[in-house]
């Protein structure tokens, strides 16, 4: 079993038409993706391999509106990061989710607060 | 000077209210020992031989006397009163308790200073030119570049967690203090048709496979500096591997794929990415930055009294002929404050020291200091009839040593006496070659030479762009030190050739001196330098005053 997360915290998962994409996923096939893709899912092998943040970024950057999911091993404290680079929510093991309760996901759900790159971005209107 | 504004304050206060979280959490079992070990590192705390360390971040290396103050405090509060100043324009604090750290993290952001991305696969706090704003040969001052650097790799959400760590430097000048060829992105300011605009140069580095950063764009004009940064960051991100730390950095990934591919993906990314900056904006920011760092004014000043202490004053010549460089207002000077003295640690300040510094800055230099890559101090606008006084006040402190640019003005590592990784020690062979050179007293006649060292194959003391380089490393328990000759560390940047065989402990200092006596010797005349020479002879002779002299004298 797994818990999403998302800014109101823990949930039940959701049924959608995922499509998995490994944190190799070569970037020139992003923009086919992210035209044919419901609801994307990026794993996360583990919480140092921060090659996820910039695939979701990409697929965004691309035009894709869908679900993004971060899935795996993903720390409380990468929420913000998760939600900045354009994921929709994180999945997390029951395991995880017990050593890092609900209120140590719901600190970082402030994450449009303090975030150097959108003043760069808000100025850059 | 950059201020903070109210969105930095607020940052900063937030981010080290998080960093004291993670510690308590960690300590409640919350986070892993693995899972909080990137987190330190991104807040600059690193776990040392024998403590932990805090690395303290000193943006582009401009202080201000209240920030070198406060750095005082904090290393008599929570250290040893003293700190260390780094290759990289960073003051590392080395015996800091963990519990205290998130209370010295709020001292630093009181002035504005802080940890942030000073270790960690992150991308490192950017260095810059430690006569930027003063030099002479400047085309613009770096830091407004710098500055907007900062605030876009600071917590960037894509660049928390890159393949490994990743180091910026920026030059606005086309004469390279900073080393941008060593660096994973070099930035060297250049003008095309009065228009400044930067030479971007990537895959440089040091470390166990030393390469000179190659250019990847000629010239970028400064509104794109953003998006084309992003661009090879994300480049990297993907691309870099993961498999092998050692294989990791971005200098490794340019040279697998190639420096023409690298350019192809970074410019097919940048065309995407580039529509989200707005380049109006950019200049717009970049204004009000210039406006920030704008060169404090400066009144015409006589300089009668420098020249008349020249001229009764031996010793205050011969540290004016070493440790000043030219400025661009007549009637002043940049001051080099050597941490070198002979003895001591190279890059070491006291918080007396550092006090006495920050005093002077605000007599005679415009509240402003700066740290150099060469690990030591600099008042970048001191008028020359204050020069005497000031030089008083530095020899009063241990600070007048006139060695800069000369072969005690040695970078080291920590080497073995404080870091985990080292394999030798650094610190003393420094202290004995500046004690020989001392009791020799040749220092002057050497002129300028640069003699870096490396208490292991991380090169952490770039040794590999010295003059001389020195690397410690451990040959079946016992320190052995190879030696490399003629590196050099500017815009012509070169990786020095290994000499033959290395050195034990007690024979690597009367083999540095070998060498220099055979410099003395084999020159064509006084004016030509070390590094001159041995362009113009290369190798041989010097190998043979390593290892022949060497059997002679064991004969």
């Amino acid at each position: 079993m797994s818990v999403i997360v998302t800014d109101s915290g823990f949930g039940p998962d959701i049924a959608a038409n995922w499509t998995e994409l490994a944190p190799d996923t070569p970037p020139e096939a992003l923009p086919e993706i992210a035209r044919k893709a419901q609801a994307i899912r990026i794993a996360f092998p583990g919480f140092a391999d921060g090659r996820g943040f910039t695939l979701a970024a990409s697929l965004r950057r691309a035009g894709f509106a869908g679900r993004l999911r971060a899935a795996g091993h993903v720390l409380a404290d990468q929420y913000a990061m998760a939600r900045r680079a354009g994921f929709d929510e994180v999945e997390i093991s029951d395991a995880l989710a017990a050593r890092q309760p609900e209120a140590q996901w719901r600190a970082r759900a402030d994450w449009q607060a303090h975030d150097y790159r959108a003043g760069l971005r808000r100025r850059a209107g | 000077m950059y201020r903070y504004s109210e969105f930095d304050h607020a940052f900063l206060a937030e981010r080290n209210r998080q960093f004291r979280a993670q510690v308590a959490r960690r300590i409640d079992g919350s986070l892993t020992e693995d899972e909080f070990r990137p987190l330190r590192l991104m807040n600059g705390l690193y776990l040392q031989l024998h403590a932990y360390m805090l690395r303290v971040a000193i943006p582009y290396g401009t202080l201000s006397a209240p920030q070198l103050r406060k750095l005082a405090e904090i290393s008599e509060r929570w250290d040893k009163g003293y700190g260390h100043f780094t290759t990289r324009q960073n003051i590392q604090f080395n015996w800091p308790k963990l519990p205290d750290v998130p209370d010295m993290l709020d001292a630093l952001a009181e002035v504005g200073l802080h940890a942030i991305q000073t270790s960690g696969n992150t991308i490192r706090n950017v260095t810059s030119d430690h006569f930027a704003g003063a030099a002479a040969d400047e085309i613009e001052d770096p830091r407004p570049y710098a500055e907007l650097i900062r605030q876009w790799s600071t917590d960037h959400p894509e660049f928390q967690f890159l393949p490994r760590k990743f180091k910026i430097a920026i030059t606005g000048s086309p004469n390279d203090r900073v080393v941008t060829r060593a660096h994973d992105i070099g930035l060297r300011m250049v003008a095309r048709d009065g228009v400044p605009g930067f030479e971007v140069i990537v895959g440089g580095g040091l470390g166990r496979t030393p390469m000179i950063g190659q250019v990847i764009r000629d010239f970028l004009p400064v509104a794109d500096l953003l998006p084309y940064l992003e661009a090879i960051v994300a480049t990297y991100n993907l691309l870099g591997r993961r498999d092998n730390k050692y294989k990791a950095r971005i200098k490794i990934t340019v040279h697998e794929t190639g420096i023409d591919t690298i350019r192809e993906m970074v410019e097919a990314r940048f065309a995407e990415i580039a529509p989200e900056f707005d380049q109006t904006a950019t200049e717009a920011t970049l204004d009000t930055l210039r406006a920030m760092f704008a060169p404090p004014p400066l009144n015409p000043r006589d300089s009668a009294t420098y020249e008349a202490a020249r001229a009764r004053d031996r010793l205050f010549r011969a540290w004016a002929d070493t440790n000043l460089t030219p400025h661009r207002v007549a009637g002043y000077a940049i001051v080099t404050i050597s941490l070198k003295a002979h003895g001591q640690t190279p890059g070491d300040a006291t918080a007396e020291q550092m006090r006495a510094v920050a005093d002077l800055a605000e007599r005679y230099g415009q509240d402003e200091i700066r740290v150099s890559h060469m690990q030591n101090l600099v008042l970048p606008h001191v008028a020359l009839d204050d020069l005497p006084a000031l030089y008083a006040a530095l020899r009063a402190q241990g600070l007048a040593t006139a060695n800069v640019g000369l072969a005690s003005d040695i970078i080291a590592c920590p080497g073995m006496d404080y870091c985990a990784l080292a394999t030798a020690r650094s610190i003393p062979v420094a202290q004995q070659i500046a004690a020989l050179v001392g009791a020799l007293d040749i220092e002057q006649e050497l002129g300028p030479v640069q003699i870096k060292i490396s208490g292991c194959i991380n090169a952490c003391g770039h040794h590999h762009v010295g003059d001389i380089g020195i690397l410690g490393l451990d040959r079946a328990g016992v320190e052995n030190y190879q030696i490399t000759l003629g590196g050099n560390a500017t815009e012509e940047a070169r990786i020095g050739s290994r000499m033959g065989p290395g050195f034990a402990y007690d024979q690597i200092v009367p083999a540095i001196e070998r060498l220099l006596v055979a410099y003395l010797e084999l020159r064509l005349e006084p004016a030509e330098t070390f590094a001159q020479t041995v362009k113009r002879l290369g190798l041989t002779p010097f190998k043979t005053a390593l290892y022949e002299t060497e059997a002679q004298d064991a004969a």
